[in-house]
């Protein structure tokens, strides 16, 4: 069960508003570049989120550039998991292999700052703030098997193939 | 059952039938990094316990993002990406070589193939009849080490064109169009399939430039049929060999049908911050524009700076308005020479950039001032994109690009065609 704050993002939040282009030559060095996450959305979310909390977001959440260095620096902000309406598929993927679990529910019932419990097994997440609970759809086998194993590479030196 | 593009391109690699929906693994035919993906996907190589490539002969590693290098941190990923290289005894095509989306087009992508690449425009050899998608770094590293990866088997969008470009009137002004019409999230997770009269007839180049902002509506793939335009490509660039048809079935299930009659569409604009935010030129007229950049992989092939030459002959920039162009790669930039285009660019007041990704991503070489906007002829106008959030960024064709850095603002291009 992961317990956390929601902090909560509009549509259509592109990589370059997560990890922008004009900051690629940290990506090298991924702690300097992690004290930047989200920072064009929210110039103040690095210093506020804590171990734990949720991105909150609307439609389309992670479009644009295949940089899995996106859904890397919101994982190593402390972040539990991404809810959003919809997520692009490159980010979605890459999330995945990541670790960084990410579950497409009606965002639309969550305001900024509300307590939220999610159990990610059931796909059931609670706003403990307002009582709304909602719940996110399944994914496929082998990404559970992904995610379960802590991201790509850690299923790859666990199974040594890619197995459905 | 007929079976759509992605589908015959997936059960002829996977081995068994398989239908939209499916998760299937599969050769990876093609796998490949630029040097913004290419060091983490080096460095997750390394974690995964891998030794070698599966296929290091199809394994490709471009530095185009920052190319030539502004900064050491860049050079030192340029540095770790030439060592693997040399390593692994994979291919490597170094700074001032070109876009990779461009060379994968020139001299790698064949029909039929599954191709992998650590970049979003990866789906841009789709234009060839491969099956080639976007992944980020991991995948990749695991894509070329174990030679595989895994798929689903993504549903069909087709978009049925019909009807003649009007003069004036470009492929982009399509796909901008098509994308205004259906949302950036339109196609998410689809594969977009394009067919009809107008397709048949189009040359490569064109293709390319679909192919490439298919991802722009969300889509896992840009899929064009293999035929004789693909044969002859093929056979202009010395692979003939790899030529095989490619095309739908007629009874294929695609879960939706998009027509698009193209003798009805107008020169086109993407305005700030979204692609599907789309306008059509002559509404955008007065729109004060201090850059102008043609190039990347949408649009810096050897056709568009033909466009852009042949509009700019004998003529000068606005002298408020800069003009960067950066030839999509070495071959174009040679050519470009040849043709004599080169010069007629330089005279009418361009800056010619090295061939690679250039102003397209803010990394370098050309990057805006507050307040500032540019009309490019890329496939991405997001926020800060182009280095600086208060900055505005037009996406449109050679042709609206070209007449804009005449006027100093947004024209419609039939102005002075």
């Amino acid at each position: 069960m992961l317990r956390g704050k929601a902090f909560k993002f509009g549509d259509d939040i592109s990589t370059d508003l997560i990890v922008p282009g004009r900051l690629a030559h940290l990506r090298s060095n991924l702690p300097e570049l992690a004290k930047h996450v989200l920072e064009d959305a929210d110039p103040k979310f690095a210093s506020k989120v804590k171990p734990g909390d949720f991105v909150v977001a609307g439609k389309n959440f992670g479009l644009g550039s295949s940089r899995e260095h996106a859904p890397l620096v919101i994982k190593m902000a402390g972040v539990s998991a991404v809810l959003a309406k919809s997520a692009a598929r490159i980010f979605f993927r890459n999330a995945i292999n990541q670790g960084l679990p990410v579950l497409i529910c009606d965002t639309d019932k969550i305001s900024d700052g509300d307590e939220l419990e999610v159990d990610l097994g059931a796909g059931v997440i609670k706003d403990l703030t307002n009582g709304a609970v909602l719940t996110s759809g399944r994914i496929p086998e082998v990404m559970l098997r992904i995610l379960e194993s802590g991201g790509l590479i850690p299923y790859v030196q666990r199974y040594g193939d890619i197995k459905l | 059952m007929g079976s759509t593009l992605a589908e015959k391109i997936l059960s002829r690699n996977s081995g068994s039938a398989v239908r939209a929906g499916d998760i299937a693994v599969v050769p990876v035919d093609l796998a490949f990094v630029q040097d913004t993906t290419g060091p983490l996907t080096v460095r997750q190589f390394q974690a995964s316990g891998l030794k070698r490539l599966a296929n290091p002969k199809r394994t490709v590693l471009f530095l185009d993002h920052a190319a030539p290098s502004p900064r050491s941190e860049h050079s030192n990923d340029h540095l770790l990406m030439r060592r693997f290289a040399e390593e692994q005894g994979c291919l490597i095509f170094d700074v001032g070589d070109g876009v990779c989306h461009q060379i994968v087009a020139e001299r790698l992508a064949n029909p039929g193939e599954v191709i992998v690449g650590a970049d979003s425009h990866s789906v841009t050899a789709g234009a060839l009849g491969a099956f080639a998608t976007g992944m980020g770094s991991t995948d990749v590293a695991i894509a070329m080490g174990l030679g595989k990866t895994w798929l689903r088997v993504p549903e069909t969008m087709r978009i049925l064109t019909t009807g003649k470009f009007p003069t004036g009137v470009f492929v982009k002004d399509l796909i901008l169009h098509l994308i205004g019409k259906i949302g950036a999230d339109g196609a998410t997770y689809k594969s977009l399939e394009f067919g009809g009269d107008v397709v048949d007839g189009m040359g490569m180049p064109d293709r390319l430039t679909i192919a490439n902002m298919a991802v722009e509506a969300g889509a896992k793939v840009g899929l064009f049929p293999s035929d004789r335009i693909t044969e002859s490509f093929l056979k202009k660039h010395g692979r003939g060999d790899k030529y095989i048809p490619l095309q739908p079935d007629q009874g294929a299930t695609c879960e939706t049908t998009i027509e698009v009659d193209v003798s009805k569409l107008e020169p086109t604009v993407s305005r700030p911050h979204t692609v599907d935010n789309v306008a059509l030129a002559r509404e955008l007229k007065g729109t004060k524009i201090q850059q102008v950049f043609i190039g990347t992989c949408t649009n810096g092939r050897i056709e568009d700076l033909e466009v852009a030459a042949a509009i700019l002959k004998g003529k000068e920039r606005n002298s408020r308005t800069r003009l960067l162009i950066a030839p999509a790669s070495r071959q174009v930039y040679l050519d470009a020479i040849e043709k004599g285009y080169i010069q007629t660019l330089v005279k009418a007041g361009a800056l010619i950039l090295p061939p690679g990704c250039a102003a397209c991503l803010g990394l370098h070489q050309g990057i805006l001032a507050d307040g500032e906007s540019c009309l490019s002829t890329a496939n991405r106008n997001f926020k800060g994109r182009m280095g600086n959030t208060q900055s505005f960024i037009y996406l449109a064709s050679p042709a609206t690009a070209a007449a804009s850095a005449l006027a100093g603002e947004i024209v419609d291009p039939r102005e002075v065609m």
